[in-house]
């Protein structure tokens, strides 16, 4: 490449608004991760490998929506797996008990919601720290799990099996989840509300600046809350998913699938002191989260854990990348 | 067009007897003030009078102990800073208080955007910011980050902000402490534009000459109390000074020129040789020498803090070098300048000095103890010497070693940053805008307290934008314009004349000059 070359791209990258700058990099390194894949296996080519990173991961996106729109306004929650294990185990015992499948849904839904509700309305008005709120609220919906039962129960009822098994054939054979739908839906929705809402620009504008949010006169107490309410509506609908894709209900379910989701949304470029991020940046980090267990169980030889190792290598490499990045731009 | 008749007509605010007690502190005992349609009325008073504890009684964010507060007439409670905006009260604070991870379009209009199907209108807003952008003459990309702005536009996008709503009653709480000449008479052009539409604007600042010029009405506050009101045009300005000072003047004047303690056989304190940073200033030369003061003037941007951050190595010089007691020094970061002596007061108290959730004590020995480092803690004993020493020498208010940082008017914060440093025992202080958005009492306080430690033998590079200050404190002058060194002034030279004509040398033809 000639010098003239080098310095069109350098104008044209200086032209994208630094703020997408993070994103565009997650999506650079989801396609380098996804090229990985691309050269060392024939399969991995096959559109259905591409499609099978939203089926199987339709539950940690729904998730990583609630947990941006917390890390947005400069929270944390940490409650987000135990809330999900709490559906799947709401959902399997209602239904189990007989009771209408649109019910239980409703049930697990506004279980969630109040417990989400709940800590936000702990930490706006006690002043608390997100951090220990949410841990307690995990520990709670934890705990929640076995006192309904200690013993895993399967789901059985015909409509949930219907959802589960059911799949949509796009072109070529290549098929897809009802799951991946709704957790679609849900990043349209988000997406929506966090750009075209003043509730969305609230929450911004609390991760940027809350005092000066409060003396601008918006309602920041109300986003404070909102956004926990939020992301246990979203932990309830990701673990209704969560319980479809394993067809049952356990309290050991999502035993620390909050972290992931937390790696999930840093990679996807949103900042953890708030004001920073977009829901798209969060779904491609799980998309990266989900390209490099997909690599993983190709390779065949090595252990699930390797994800683990290889999720933290990546989310330091990525933290300090952005670092780098906002240094030399700033 | 406004003066006379505007005072006909019934006030739109009418606070009564307000009293705002904190815990332990009474901010403001039994407070009377009117604000009419279509005056500008400036509220006066020293750190500490009650100023800004009177507009945040009136904008809703602190509630009044006692007293009675009307808006047109009618008996008002606001229990939130939105109640006070939905009710047309509309504030711009000294301190910036816009999200800078927003757009500037998306400031303006936060919490009242347009909508269409109850979705945000992004052209609407993209148009309408910039419709008010353009009112108040600002050309800007509405869709830049506001963070990417100097501190001046982010204050006239706070201007535009509260213009956005239909405001009856426009607060401006020290809005031009960090404008430059030009940015402030655009600010005063709208101001004139906004009252004679009618808007009732209380205004706040501390240089006299700008609420000479605006004004129509003064409100004199002292201590949490009311002096009187006055009209600019029947009081002279030592009659406002010493009405807000309760005091005789005679102690303004006091801070004499020395003739610079300087002995010429040492080497100097610092000593830079064709240092510079591409992009942020000009190679330039500079010499400070023990006991002598040392004024960098320059209009806004022309290069102050570069400058400063480079001597203070907070920037890595891209050419020349730096020297201390004539040996060269190669800053690897402010600590390696601090462990020769060199201090920074550093101009954004808000970011870079205050920890306003500790206590007076904690941020006055901040420093030392770093300088001591942590092995050996300073000893409760000695530091409450040295804390309650610089609470009398300076007069920090309140005189209370336990009182929380963010408890403090800003002037006295600034008192306390200069305090910290001072304890350390620098043997070159720079001290970056230590008197801005602080009062006349405290200006001058700060400036004698410079010329007491030059006289002691300490080194002090004094940056302002306000020429009369750096001009009575500083043996020489520094000017820089446009990023680079022009000149140096000293001895007879040193008048705000030649300064000035000094920045506007080469300058465009008349402008510079006729300010």
């Amino acid at each position: 490449m000639n010098v003239l070359d080098v310095r069109r791209v350098r104008d044209r990258v200086e032209r994208v608004p630094r703020r997408f700058l993070p994103v565009i990099a997650t999506f650079v390194v989801f396609v380098l991760v996804f090229g990985t894949g691309l050269v060392r296996y024939d399969n991995f080519g096959s559109p259905q490998v591409l499609v099978n990173l939203f089926v199987d991961n339709a539950f940690l996106i729904v998730l990583a929506v609630g947990m941006t729109f917390v890390i947005l306004t400069g929270g944390i929650d940490l409650s987000v797996g135990a809330v999900a294990a709490l559906s799947t185990m709401i959902a399997a015992s209602t239904l189990e008990a007989g009771w209408p499948p649109l019910l239980s849904v409703l049930a697990v839904l506004a279980t969630g919601t109040t417990l989400g509700l709940l800590m936000g309305l702990v930490i706006h008005f006690f002043d608390v720290q997100p951090f220990i709120v949410t841990l307690a609220g995990m520990f709670l919906a934890r705990g929640l799990c076995f006192l309904i039962s200690v013993e895993s129960i399967s789901i059985t009822d015909p409509a949930f099996r219907s959802l589960a098994t059911g799949t949509i054939s796009l072109a070529d054979g290549v098929t897809l989840t009802y799951s991946t739908l709704i957790a679609l839906a849900v990043v349209l929705v988000a997406v929506y509300v966090l750009h075209l809402t003043r509730f969305g620009r609230t929450v911004y504008a609390v991760g940027g600046s809350e005092s000066s949010a409060r003396l601008m006169g918006l309602p920041t107490g109300r986003v404070r809350v909102g956004v926990y309410a939020v992301s246990g509506f979203c932990s309830a609908l990701g673990g209704l998913l969560f319980s479809l894709y394993m067809l049952s209900g356990y309290g050991l379910h999502a035993v620390g699938m909050e972290l992931d989701v937390i790696a999930a949304v840093v990679i996807g470029g949103t900042l953890l002191t708030g004001g920073v991020g977009y829901v798209a940046g969060s779904v491609v980090g799980v998309l990266v989260l989900g390209t490099v267990q997909t690599l993983i169980s190709f390779e065949g030889t090595l252990s699930s854990w390797w994800t683990k190792i290889f999720i933290g290598a990546l989310l330091l490499a990525f933290v300090i990348c952005q670092r780098l990045m906002v240094r030399r731009a700033a | 067009m406004t003066d006379s008749s505007a005072r006909s007509a019934d006030p739109v605010v009418d606070m009564r007897g307000i009293t705002v007690e904190f815990p332990g502190v009474r901010a403001l005992s039994d407070v009377d003030f009117q604000l009419f349609p279509g005056e500008v009325h400036a509220l006066m008073g020293e750190n500490g009078a009650g100023k800004s504890t009177l507009i945040k009684a009136l904008t809703g964010v602190h509630r009044p102990t006692s007293g009675e507060i009307r808006l047109h007439g009618e008996p008002v409670e606001f229990t939130a800073p939105v109640r006070a905006q939905n009710a047309g009260i509309s504030t711009v604070y000294q301190e910036v208080n816009l999200c800078p991870n927003l757009s500037v379009a998306e400031n303006i209009l936060l919490g009242r955007e347009p909508r269409r199907l109850g979705a945000i209108d992004v052209r609407a807003c993209r148009t309408r910011a910039a419709r008010l952008l353009d009112r108040i003459g600002l050309s800007i990309d509405p869709g830049s980050a506001l963070g990417s702005h100097p501190i001046a536009v982010q204050q006239l996008v706070a201007i535009a902000r509260a213009l956005a709503v239909d405001a009856r009653v426009l607060v401006l709480d020290e809005p031009t402490s960090s404008l430059d000449t030009d940015e402030v008479a655009e600010l005063f052009r709208i101001m004139r534009v906004l009252r004679d539409e009618g808007v009732a604007i209380l205004f706040v600042s501390h240089f006299l000459e700008q609420v000479y010029e605006i004004a129509d009405r003064m409100t004199v506050l002292r201590n949490g109390a009311l002096v009187g009101e006055y009209l600019p045009d029947r009081t002279g300005r030592l009659e406002l000074v010493s009405v807000m000072l309760g005091r005789e003047l005679g102690t303004l004047e006091e801070v004499e020129r020395r003739s610079g303690g300087r002995d010429p056989g040492t080497a100097p304190v610092l000593t830079a040789r064709g240092l510079g940073r591409a992009g942020a200033i000009a190679p330039f030369d500079l010499e400070i020498h023990a006991g002598e003061v040392v004024g960098l003037a320059g209009l806004l941007g022309s290069g102050r803090t570069e400058m400063v951050r480079l001597l203070f190595g907070a920037d890595r010089a891209s050419t020349g070098t730096l020297g201390v007691d004539g040996r060269t020094v190669r800053p690897r970061g402010p600590r390696s300048m601090i462990a020769r002596g060199v201090a920074l007061c550093s101009e954004d108290r808000k970011a870079e000095g205050v920890v306003a959730d500790l206590t007076v004590r904690d941020n006055l020995t901040l420093a030392l103890q770093a300088a001591r480092g942590w092995m050996r803690p300073v000893p409760r004993r000695v530091a409450d010497a040295l804390v309650n020493e610089y609470i009398e020498k300076l007069d920090i208010r309140p005189a209370d070693p336990g009182a929380l940082m963010s408890a403090l008017s800003g002037g006295n914060q600034q008192k306390v940053l200069l305090a910290r440093w001072l304890i350390t025992r620098p043997r070159l202080l720079i001290l970056d805008e230590p008197t801005r958005g602080i009062d006349v009492g405290a200006k001058v306080q700060i400036q004698k307290v410079v010329a007491d430690l030059a006289a002691e033998g300490m080194a002090v590079l004094f940056v302002s934008a306000e020429l009369e200050e750096v001009v009575r404190v500083s043996d020489r002058v520094v000017v820089l314009r446009d990023r680079r060194k022009v000149t140096e002034l000293a001895g007879d030279g040193v008048t705000v004349d030649k300064v000035m004509s000094a920045i506007a040398a080469h300058g465009d033809q008349d402008s510079a000059v006729a300010s």
